[in-house]
């Protein structure tokens, strides 16, 4: 008995069995919708969180790079070949520890938010927050590696003199050369926020289940 | 509250995919088309009435002219004649598209000026010792399933020295030209049987086999022709020389050829037109050929059964002549591969209908078209209603095996067909086209129906499909020999004049003409543009486009090198915007250069040339391609190499030294 209690103080209250019979809505709510955030994390990883297009007159389809958590695909020789022009570093060499880990980080995230159906006090908020940054944390990370490379050119690169160092936005329109760069979320992103939309409305009816057993529990 | 939830998770998901696709796209909006129910606009009225144009030339320009970006309904493979080569063009626009080497060097294409791979098929064609650098192509072909065009392959010949060329769809470029051991000269390719098995070339200027020499006097003893039966492998991609065959057949001066198909599927037919067997020699008091060729009233149609000939060669029945196998003439009647059939004299074309039914003979010095039935023709066989030449060939009873004439005009040549029962034959002497109705097993169903002229001394023709199973209809090109007064003055060596004809509607129209500035044109090839699909880049970085597979001296990023072995020195050497690498070439004089070349490029249109002045090399290296040189460097000094395609803005700065100390 003084394991549980103890046990309970860190996960906080269960909920008796006839008060889910009775309320089963209640205390389902926010398990779904926990789950379905961390199940939409994890389809996230397979698919396309960000795609940048160059446009140019002698590339009528464009050049797209087109990131995942975890690879680079597209077009990437070939825009490798025209940023060794300006002295830009291979693609590749990009976010690299972020590549490697981003598979493991993202089912851990998963797991963190599945463990929060089963904490029931304020812990469990703790527990979803690295899912419900996801999407910021990608954007931001993605936005360094831009200004990363646009800021380190190679100084001895044959274009050096009319191409200066820069910024491309991580979204948005951008130009550099003759190229007009167009950055945008893809579905894989959009997941992640929509993860982290599921785990604010989730928060809310975990809050609303088991505030009033934490509060009896407290007394 | 499981509904609330459902709804909600729903449309989160609806939320997000709709917000991922919806993105981006706001090139620039296309203008939209005209509406003209109106009328056209009085801009183009203003410009119509400068310009002198009539109605007729509106429509015409309306109907060809193909705005930028937009892409030709069908590809167009006309034969470059004496220049040895090639050229695809899109069909209404007329637009040159390329310009394919095949027999003759050709700088730009990198082909026989120094690269291994193209001077090794260009070498298959030498005449014993003699390098053959020049060719006359005449008849391309294109290959085909169940009678059908598939995009495949491109055949042609070379008429000067019977050989057969084969050019990959897939690159557009010629992968192998085989050297018939038997004719020196052959006109009658190349045709296609349904399937691609065999291509079919029958020769002209007879000589005895193998050209060995024998002199005029001994025609009749010695000097032959054949119908050859090019084998062809198409996983390969390749001729295969060893299982192809020759049948033999007398020395009649064979024409144009044609392959039968469905209902004559297995046969072969070919025209002849010295059936005099008239010798010449004009300096001896003779009649000169033109008139000692065209003395009787008929010549010969030849019919080949090539599946039992097939048969023959498979059981042994042949020959091996200088390396062919051969269907010697008394084989060929005994096993009832060869017939003979009266055609009004000196014919040009021999074409089988869409049916495969009727084989339509062009009179040429006879103002009509002689339609052949296939039924008949069988039937006379069985029947076996023939009398023998002096070959002991059965000739076939004219009346037996005819089925109808058609008068069209003067100088019938070449005839093509359409989708509704039509057949068009050009008229040389009338300069024009003739559409005339075919009749099926009514004789009294064969009636012209109307001619077109055109600017001037037509040849062949071409419609859309126009030789296969299933023709098109739509467009006929004319190619016509002479233009005089079409184009701007040029000198006195003019452009042919290749007109392109709606054949759509009730009467034909001529609405393009395309100055040929680049070669002489016999005929072509109009092929549907969806059924080609050719590659934008080579499927991998370090290509061999001859043997359409991975390169033995590919070279990768980072892999560049010169190894020196006494006087032996191999360079391995990438190109990509903007280098070549490496960049200095150390040689001593008398060194044997092997040189190897990687594009690494995977972009579309980043091909890089290269040329090292001096030493008469010229290379295209298009994305992915590896390709080989080798050269004694005979010449001692200093000497610049660089890429030779205008490939990015720094194009000039892609250059090498190479130094050769003495």
């Amino acid at each position: 008995m003084t394991m549980s209690t103890d046990m309970e103080k860190l996960i906080g209250p269960r909920v008796p069995a006839d008060e889910f019979k009775e309320n089963r809505a209640r205390y389902m709510i926010p398990t779904l919708l926990f789950a379905a955030a961390a199940i939409m994390i994890v389809v996230s990883m397979f698919l396309p969180y960000w795609s940048l297009t160059l446009h140019a007159p002698q590339y009528p389809q464009g050049l797209t790079v087109v990131a995942f958590v975890n690879d680079l695909e597209g077009d990437i020789a070939e825009i490798d070949g025209l940023n060794h022009y300006i002295g830009m570093r291979p693609l590749g060499e990009a976010a690299q520890f972020e590549k490697q880990v981003s598979i493991y980080g993202i089912v851990g995230v998963s797991l963190l938010i599945l463990a929060a159906i089963f904490v029931h006090n304020r812990w469990a908020a703790l527990l979803a927050l690295p899912g419900l940054g996801l999407p910021i944390f990608f954007l931001l990370d993605l936005q360094f590696w831009l200004a990363n490379f646009g800021q380190n050119l190679d100084p001895t690169a044959p274009l050096s003199s009319s191409v200066k160092p820069f910024i491309p936005p991580a979204l948005g329109v951008g130009k550099i050369a003759q190229f007009r760069t167009e950055a945008q979320p893809e579905i894989g992103l959009w997941l992640a926020f929509g993860a982290s939309a599921l785990i604010l409305v989730g928060l809310y009816f975990h809050r609303r289940a088991y505030k009033p057993l934490v509060e009896a529990q407290q007394k | 509250m499981r509904k609330f939830f459902t709804i909600l998770l729903l449309a989160v998901m609806v939320a997000s995919i709709t917000a991922a696709c919806g993105g981006g796209d706001d090139a620039t909006p296309t203008p939209a088309a005209l509406n003209v129910e109106g009328g056209l606009p009085a801009t183009a009225m203003e410009i119509a009435a400068a310009r002198g144009l009539t109605p007729d030339d509106i429509a015409a320009a309306l109907k060809t002219y193909t705005p930028s970006g937009k892409m030709d309904e069908y590809m167009l493979f006309l034969s470059g004649g004496h220049s040895g080569n090639v050229i695809a063009a899109g069909v209404p626009s007329m637009r040159i598209l390329k310009n394919i080497a095949v027999f003759t060097p050709e700088s730009w294409q990198g082909y026989g000026f120094g690269s291994k791979e193209t001077e090794a098929v260009l070498d298959a064609g030498n005449v014993g010792d003699v390098k053959i650098r020049m060719g006359d192509t005449h008849h391309p072909a294109l290959s085909e399933t169940d009678g059908d065009y598939d995009g495949q392959y491109l055949f042609i010949n070379d008429k000067t020295n019977a050989r057969v060329a084969v050019i990959d769809l897939r690159d557009f470029e010629t992968k192998q030209i085989v050297k018939d051991p038997l004719l020196i000269s052959a006109h009658g390719s190349t045709f296609v049987t349904p399937n691609t098995e065999y291509v079919v070339q029958g020769s002209q200027y007879n000589t005895p086999l193998g050209w060995e020499y024998a002199p005029i006097s001994e025609y009749k003893d010695k000097y032959r022709g054949t119908i050859t039966f090019w084998k062809f492998d198409r996983s390969k991609g390749r001729i295969i020389p060893e299982e192809s065959f020759a049948v033999e057949v007398p020395p009649y001066w064979q024409d144009l050829c044609d392959a039968g198909k469905r209902a004559s599927d297995g046969w072969a037919f070919c025209n002849s037109f010295n059936a005099e067997m008239y010798t010449g020699g004009v300096e001896q008091g003779n009649p000169p050929f033109e008139a000692g060729v065209s003395q009787r009233d008929t010549d010969y149609l030849h019919l080949v059964n090539w599946k039992k000939a097939e048969e023959a060669i498979n059981a042994g029945k042949f020959e091996t002549i200088k390396g062919m196998k051969v269907l010697r003439i008394p084989t060929a009647v005994a096993e009832g591969v060869l017939y003979l059939a009266p055609e009004p004299k000196s014919p040009h074309g021999v074409d089988v209908s869409p049916d495969g039914k009727y084989i339509v003979v062009a009179g040429k010095l006879d103002p009509h078209v002689t339609v052949y039935s296939i039924d008949k023709i069988q039937q006379a066989i069985d029947g076996k209603q023939w009398t023998l030449d002096e070959f002991g060939i059965p000739i076939l009873d004219f009346d037996a095996v005819m089925m109808a004439q058609v008068e069209l005009g003067l100088g019938p040549l070449h005839t093509q067909f359409d989708d509704r029962g039509y057949a068009y034959t050009s008229l040389f002497l009338d300069s024009a086209v003739a559409r005339w109705k075919l009749g099926g097993d009514d004789p009294n169903g064969y009636v012209l129906v109307e001619k077109t002229p055109v600017q001037y001394n037509i040849g062949h023709i071409a419609a859309a499909e126009g030789d296969t199973v299933n023709p098109d209809g739509k467009y006929l090109v004319a190619l016509n020999k002479w233009a005089v007064d079409r184009f701007p003055r040029v000198g006195p060596l003019l452009p042919q004049n290749i007109q392109l004809l709606d054949i759509s509607g009730d009467q034909m129209k001529v609405i393009y003409d395309m100055p040929m500035g680049i070669g002489e044109p016999h005929y072509a090839q109009m092929i549907k543009m969806d059924k080609l699909s050719p590659w934008d880049v080579y499927p991998e970085v370090g290509w061999d486009p001859i043997a359409q597979a991975p390169a033995e001296h590919a070279t990768k990023a980072g892999e560049e090198r010169i190894i020196r072995n006494g006087n032996q020195v191999e360079i391995y050497m990438t190109v990509i915007r903007s280098r070549l690498n490496p960049e200095h070439v150390e040689l001593k004089k008398g060194d044997h250069v092997a040189w190897h070349i990687t594009n690494l490029e995977t972009a579309k249109d980043a091909t890089h040339g290269f040329q090292l002045g001096g030493y008469n090399i010229s290379l295209s290296i298009e994305p992915g391609e590896t390709t080989s040189f080798e050269f004694e460097a005979v010449n001692d000094g200093t000497f610049a190499y660089f890429c030779t395609e205008f490939c990015s803005a720094l194009h000039l700065e892609m250059m090498g030294y190479m130094f050769v100390e003495p």
